[in-house]
């Protein structure tokens, strides 16, 4: 946006055409060298081929979206709003070169849309219109967090439930618990905590490793599982908790990182890069889902005088899932409250002052770690009962960073804000199937989207758990 | 003897780049104080870039491959310091002055939405470069074995020291240096004795988008190999390189990315090639336990 006074000097329409000629420049320099050449790998070596049109139409698009959002600095609203859904209009009619340059106008069409749309809105709404969220929070955040888990509990027997999307579901609930797990440690008690994976991964693989070696089911191993990765969170905080903000985040990923690479090279243990397959899925308490039980045992259909469907396993396991999701919820909303709860909160807004009234860092630290680390173990069992087949591959610094993503964007400390994340992360990409190529591009542009937009999460929750009750008033 | 001075040498080249690669996020970290962790990919991209130069140079031959050389070198420079300046103004500059982790998450996004963006437009194959520079100079000839030292990694070496020197000078000498050292120490008085902040936060990401540029130039002329992959262990290993010699310190950062090259390759060749990043994360984690703020960062006060 250029200043009042060349708007005086020059017309709106040419300052706004000079200014989104600049960014058409700029994305000229990025996307010519990027998207026009293509160097491809050819028996004689590397060889160019060009793409001009794609730039072309990218240039031309970034053109025209700055183009109105420079008009709408300028208080053009009407013309720039026609003029947006003309755009995202147009570009569901017109052939692009590939799908991707035209999600880009349509979507682009559209938030321009939207920008004006707000700018026409938002001067008619009163304050106290404004102030009405912050109240309503009170009671909407329990009534929210009660009709999802209705509406979780109730998902299986919906009509539109298929196998499909209730594996989806199931793995949207590792990814809630897991969220929530990383909650604890990042949102509560202000640890950054860049290789959560690890933890994960040790839970799949305690529960890959015992079934393989000694025949553990999934119930004696659940509970092995969440042990060995808060032993583990014991074992990798001690050292480094005493590190301050950055430099914990760099080794917390450092040990992510090792504990991959020692799965992968470990081969004799763990089989390497090739994983583990055949891990046993959990039985309805000792009934096994099989069409035919071994002998001696009975079905799961057999004891409820069900015909046999392939579908009772997939909905038990998403109910394992949900009821330990469920579990930890209760667990870290009571824990909050408790002593160790608000010291992880106390911690993470003043180190010093905790220190000055007698908490010991460390140990409050160590606690909130070894927590996370257990639920990261659980929701990595589950994981593993869920695939059936785990490999390094699953436990890649990218997970880490979708967990952290969760965390953040719902908004740290909130636990409906890590549903809402969890959702929309984990579910929609799945559910965009046909965009198959273009899903971790989206998945990072909304990431950056999201965080500008609401750079302190979908829904912020940041206050003390509990408050002192509000000092009475003393007589004059 | 002779093994260990090939190790050397490997680990000096190999340092030369981590070295330049984390001092483009040491400074972004003394500046605006946030882990620019898609600057991994800013250097995969100028190694991209180079690659592109270098296959449009090839065919036209002549001209000397000295020029070729300089050529691509300035071409992925400046190109790539376009995309630092994208990545500053559209992912951090919005959010100045939000929570740090809200900078990070945008970070990361960024990061994963570029890698995806070069896997898409150049396809997810390793793309392998003929060498353009060729031989060495044998500096040892043991009975099993010889030591040699590459042109390459004569370039590499010399065109490192060459840039620290005149970065240093930047840093040092200029008006630019000066607003960038103002910047560090305090951004609010900065700012209202008269310092653009704005345009020294972008010049610092543009700097050390180029510097990067240039890594990733060198490891395509060392190395010949390159995927869309590479910025991310690179970008973790030059971030431990930053750290290790305490992040906000320049001369921090060349130390410690040295360190880390050489660390690496006598790991890599005197126990095992699989366990080197753990053998780099190890001896970052005893380095940071021993002493928090790096081998030559200032230890931190905390006023209350």
């Amino acid at each position: 946006m250029t200043t009042a006074a060349t708007d005086r000097e020059t017309p709106p329409f040419a300052a706004a055409a000079r200014e989104a000629a600049l960014t058409a420049a700029v994305a000229l320099a990025l996307t010519g060298p990027m998207i026009g050449l293509h160097a491809a790998s050819q028996a004689t070596g590397l060889v160019i081929e060009t793409r001009w049109p794609e730039v072309a139409i990218a240039v031309a698009l970034v053109f025209l979206g700055r183009f109105l959002l420079a008009l709408l600095g300028r208080a053009f609203v009407w013309p720039v709003l026609a003029a947006g859904l003309a755009v995202a209009g147009g570009g569901l009619f017109v052939p692009f070169p590939n799908a991707l340059l035209k999600a880009v106008c349509v979507a682009g069409g559209l938030i321009v849309a939207l920008r004006a749309a707000l700018m026409l809105v938002r001067p008619r709404m009163t304050a106290a219109a404004r102030a009405k969220p912050a109240l309503a929070a009170r009671w909407v955040a329990p009534a929210a967090g009660a009709a999802m888990t209705a509406f979780a509990l109730l998902l299986p027997v919906m009509p539109f439930a298929d196998r499909q999307l209730l594996d989806l579901a199931t793995l949207v609930v590792i990814y809630i618990l897991l969220g929530w797990g990383l909650n604890i440690v990042v949102g509560l008690a202000g640890l950054l905590d860049l290789g959560y994976v690890a933890f994960y991964a040790v839970g799949a693989y305690s529960f890959a490793l015992l079934a393989q070696y000694f025949a553990f089911s999934f119930w004696e191993a659940l509970p092995l599982a969440g042990l060995f990765a808060a032993m583990f969170g014991v074992l990798l905080g001690f050292p480094v908790l005493r590190l301050r903000g950055d430099y914990l985040a760099i080794v917390t990923l450092g040990f992510g990182e090792m504990i991959r690479i020692v799965l992968t090279n470990w081969v004799a243990l763990t089989r390497g890069p090739n994983g583990i397959s055949g891990i046993p899925k959990p039985s309805f308490f000792g009934a096994p889902f099989a069409r035919s039980p071994p002998e001696g045992t009975e079905a799961f259909h057999q004891i409820f005088d069900l015909a046999f469907s392939p579908m009772h396993r997939v909905i038990f396991l998403y109910y394992v899932a949900l009821t330990l999701a469920l579990l930890a919820n209760v667990f870290i909303l009571r824990i909050r409250t408790l002593p160790i709860g608000r010291a992880w909160e106390a911690l993470r807004e003043d180190e010093i002052a905790c220190r000055a009234l007698g908490l010991n860092p460390t140990s409050i630290k160590l606690s909130a770690f070894s927590l996370g680390a257990m639920f990261g173990g659980i929701a990595g069992c589950v994981f593993a009962a869920r695939q059936s087949f785990i490999s390094p591959e699953s436990f890649s610094f990218i997970e880490s960073a979708i967990i952290l993503a969760i965390v953040v964007l719902g908004g740290m400390g909130s636990q409906i804000g890590v549903v809402c994340a969890a959702v929309l992360l984990i579910g929609l990409p799945e559910w965009f199937r046909e965009l198959q190529d273009y899903r971790m591009l989206a998945f990072g542009g909304l990431m950056v989207m999201i965080m500008v937009w609401r750079p302190r999460g979908l829904l912020s929750h940041r206050d003390p758990t509990v408050r002192l009750p509000a000092a009475r008033e003393t007589p004059p | 003897m002779e093994y260990f001075l090939q190790q050397l040498i490997n680990g000096l080249t190999l340092g030369a780049i981590y070295g330049l690669i984390a001092i483009g996020y040491t400074m972004v970290y003394g500046i605006v104080g946030m882990i620019n962790f898609a600057h991994g990919e800013i250097y995969m991209i100028g190694a991209f870039i180079a690659v592109i130069a270098f296959a449009i140079l090839g065919p036209l031959g002549g001209g000397g491959v000295v020029v070729a050389l300089l050529v691509v070198l300035l071409v992925s420079m400046l190109l790539t310091a376009v995309y630092g300046w994208t990545l500053e103004r559209l992912a951090y500059r919005p959010l100045r002055g939000s929570p740090r982790l809200a900078a990070l998450i945008s970070a990361i996004g960024m990061s994963i939405f570029l890698q995806n963006y070069v896997q898409l437009a150049q396809g997810a194959r390793t793309k392998a470069m003929q060498p353009v520079i060729t031989g060495g100079i044998e500096v040892m000839k043991g009975e099993t074995f010889t030591v040699t030292l590459s042109y390459v990694q004569i370039m590499i070496m010399v065109l490192t020291l060459a840039l620290m020197a005149g970065f240093w000078t930047v840093i040092a000498r200029t008006p630019l240096g000066r607003a960038q050292r103002a910047c560090e120490q305090d951004r609010a008085m900065a700012a209202l004795l008269g310092v653009d902040v704005d345009r020294t936060i972008s010049l610092t990401f543009v700097i050390g988008a180029a510097l990067a540029a240039v890594a990733g130039t060198m490891v395509v002329l060392y190395y010949g190999v390159i995927d869309f992959f590479i910025g991310f262990l690179a970008g973790i290993k030059a971030f431990t390189a930053a750290v290790l010699g305490g992040i906000g310190s320049i001369p921090g950062a060349m130390l410690g990315g040295l360190l880390i090259g050489l660390i690496e390759a006598f790991w890599s060749g005197y126990f095992s090639i699989e366990y080197k990043d753990v053998a780099a994360f190890s001896i970052l984690v005893l380095v940071l336990i021993f002493r928090p703020s790096g081998l030559l960062g200032r230890p931190e006060v905390e006023k209350v």
